[in-house]
């Protein structure tokens, strides 16, 4: 790992480790995500990728270790001392939801509102100059809709910008949750599986949301299993296997990776650990 | 039979399943009748049992459930969710969309010239304020239940924070009603948010026990903090309401002589009754607002989900705590309201009952919807003066009414949601996908 260079990195992750009651679910777990790139976790079933994802999210408080995430002005912030909202608010890092979780009875423009709130409560002076109606909330809600409208363009939902997010296609429904998330203007945003139950073309068209939110200035932190996907946009691979860290790379060097093959194909446990060892 | 069956007869399909149903629902009638009504026990003459026969009897009740459900099917496939098959014909349902349209506005015209119409029945004009003070009651709690999600049982606490307030304000200091209602409300909101805090984390069954048992806490303390509610002897002699600083009597000072005409006891109720719906009027402009604010969408967004709205950066405790606050300084109002109409309060004003009152105008209404609230307020307060001529049959018509209500409409009166910001054309949604919150 290249530490030296810590501006480089939007997300730090060092040593995380994650018990619940006697089960380890994330063991000693280092690695970086490099700013306005794509950065990849990868694993079988069960290695714990998820529970990374909520002690980055603030959903888990980690038993051991930290993460820090460093903004663009070079602000430092420890993410396992915040809690709750507060990551989404303060530190800037957005999620979305290995099942979806968006606001199924509100239209999908009123989601995208709902994810500036923030924003929006400054701009109603926290309801008051809202509530009389003042010119500065109204200016601030012309321009949240421009900003939802702009997102639901990007993710090609603009004609149904009316309708109920609940009534959405599965596939229009991942891509709002993304549109979602993105209104929060985060500087990290985080995907659990976003090409989840989408076909061959709509996880294409996922491949170009992606890359051109990167290419836009946000650093994505991914879970995936959709490989295609994986190899096609990500600029680094982590590969997970029982919550510790098996590889990381390139998408190249991490396909050719034994270790990696052995946890996805399931050789004997005696031959993986064997060929773990080997390779370390 | 022969009515249902031309009703039937337009559209093919459903028929069977139709008669299949009502079928077993008389079955089920025969064999639990069959015991109950179609055989009578009584003591003989020497104390021996004897048992009469009533088949007549027993045929006309099954004949009623076969017929009866025949009906009530229908009607829910014409007016029920959807997905069902619509029997009824599209103009008929442009008509009731028109209808929808302007009810609210003929409704409100309607209710402010209520005094005009009903000048000389008191009757109507003192029912009509009772009604409107459920309204009131209604869109406050629906602020919590309807769109934070919240399920309050002890929304009474809050109304009686505000009677007891304005009560003890005015007998005490002499204060007038126009200061002490925002004073109402705020202590109300204060108890809201007192209230908020312990139960934050609490959800669904649990949250609803612990605001019921809030509820019934602040009435066991008016009726043993003797020394300063006057306990179960509650509060007499509460000032009426002035026309800014003018009384509404029979004295020189009063309105009537000040104005030249005679005076008459109608014009107080006319003013309470105007006070009343002001009151309760603005109780829908702010809920309105505020729900097209983002204070208001983050309330909506809540019900919806809780865990999306933290990932999104909201603050969920303050976001509950301002729904608490907000439906419980309207409670206080109304609870401000209530003391100075009366004269009188007292503990037994503040029951349980009255919460469940209030929750079920609002889950009759349609949960989040203000003019639902309003005639689910309508429904409960002025149907159940309407049945007073049946007596003894009243709760049971009035249960009966329930019944029918939610089996057609399960999800309220008014089953749809209005969004709250659109770009091209505001399209109405279906209440089935909107949630009705966890807690």
């Amino acid at each position: 790992m290249s530490g030296d260079k810590t501006n480089d990195k939007i997300l730090g992750v060092d040593r995380l480790t994650m018990r619940f009651g006697g089960i380890v679910a994330v063991q000693d777990l280092s690695f970086a995500a490099d700013r306005k790139k794509i950065t990849a976790l990868i694993g079988p079933n069960g290695a714990g990728k998820t529970t990374v994802f909520n002690c980055i999210t603030g959903f888990y408080k980690p038993t051991g270790g930290t993460i820090r995430l460093t903004h663009d002005d070079g602000r430092v912030i420890a993410l396992e001392r915040l809690n709750d909202f507060r990551i989404a608010k303060q530190a800037k890092v957005a999620r979305t939801f290995q099942n979806i979780r968006l606001f199924p009875g509100m239209t999908a423009l009123e989601n995208l509102m709902v994810a500036q709130h923030n924003a929006l409560m400054r701009a109603s002076g926290f309801t008051l100059l809202g509530l009389v109606g003042a010119p500065v909330y109204r200016d601030a809600e012309k321009h949240a809709i421009d900003l939802a409208t702009d997102w639901l363009r990007r993710v090609n939902l603009l004609d149904r910008a009316d309708d109920a997010a609940g009534n959405l296609a599965y596939g229009d429904q991942r891509r709002l949750e993304i549109a979602r998330a993105m209104c929060t203007e985060p500087a990290l945003l985080c995907l659990d599986e976003p090409a989840a139950g989408l076909n061959a073309r709509e996880s294409a068209a996922l491949s170009e949301l992606l890359l051109s939110i990167r290419n836009d200035g946000t650093s994505i932190l991914l879970i995936e299993h959709d490989m295609s996907v994986v190899m096609e946009i990500s600029d680094h691979i982590v590969v997970m296997d029982h919550g510790v860290k098996i590889a990381q790379g390139t998408p190249r060097e991490v396909r050719d990776d034994p270790k990696v093959i052995a946890a996805y194909l399931g050789t004997d446990e005696d031959e993986a650990v064997a060929v773990m060892e080997g390779g370390t | 039979m022969t009515a249902p069956s031309l009703n039937t007869a337009k559209p093919a399909t459903g028929i069977p399943a139709l008669l299949k149903t009502a079928f077993i629902n008389a079955i089920v009638a025969l064999v639990l009748f069959s015991l109950m009504v179609g055989i009578r026990t009584e003591a003989g003459s020497d104390g021996q049992l004897t048992y009469m026969t009533r088949f007549g009897e027993l045929a006309s009740l099954v004949g009623i459930v076969f017929g009866g459900s025949i009906v009530i099917e229908l009607l829910r496939q014409w007016i029920g969710p959807t997905g069902t098959e619509k029997l009824v014909p599209p103009a008929i349902q442009s008509g009731m969309s028109f209808v929808g349209r302007y009810l609210a506005p003929a409704l409100l015209i309607f209710t402010l010239l209520v005094p005009v119409f009903f000048y000389n029945q008191r009757y109507i004009l003192d029912l009509a304020i009772l009604v409107l003070t459920y309204v009131m009651l209604g869109w406050g709690l629906n602020v919590v239940v309807g769109l934070a999600g919240l399920l309050d049982l002890g929304y009474v606490a809050f109304y009686a924070v505000g009677a007891y307030s304005y009560a003890l304000l005015a007998t005490n200091f002499g204060w007038s009603f126009w200061v002490c209602l925002p004073l109402a409300g705020i202590l109300a909101a204060f108890w809201g948010v007192l209230l908020g805090f312990p139960v934050l984390r609490l959800r669904g069954d649990y949250l609803a026990i612990v605001t019921l048992a809030f509820g019934e806490i602040i009435r066991l303390v008016i009726i043993n903090w003797q020394s300063l509610t006057g306990g179960p002897n509650g509060v007499p002699g509460i000032p009426r309401p002035t026309f800014f600083g003018i009384p509404l009597d029979n004295s020189d000072d009063g309105l009537a002589a000040k104005l030249g005409i005679e005076y008459s006891s109608t014009h107080r109720i006319v003013f309470l009754f105007y006070l009343i719906l002001a009151l309760a009027l603005l109780t829908n402009w702010v809920t309105i607002r505020l729900r097209r604010l983002p204070i208001g969408r983050a309330w909506e967004a809540l019900r919806e989900d809780e865990v999306a709205c933290r990932a999104l950066g909201i603050n969920t405790t303050t976001t509950k705590l301002t729904a608490f606050a907000t439906g419980a300084m309207f409670g206080g109002f109304a609870g401000a309201f209530f003391a100075t109409r009366q004269g009188f309060i007292s503990p037994e004003s503040f029951t349980f009952q009255e919460s469940a009152l209030v929750l079920a105008i609002v889950v009759l209404g349609g949960m989040g919807s203000q003019l639902g609230v309003a005639l689910a307020a309508l429904a409960m307060i002025g149907g159940f003066e309407l049945f007073r001529g049946l007596e003894t049959y009243r709760m049971l018509v009035f249960g009966m009414a329930m019944v029918l209500i939610m089996i057609w409409r399960p999800r309220g009166l008014i089953g749809h949601r209005a969004p709250t910001v659109y770009l091209t054309k505001a399209k109405a949604i279906s209440s089935d996908l909107v949630k009705e919150g966890h807690g």
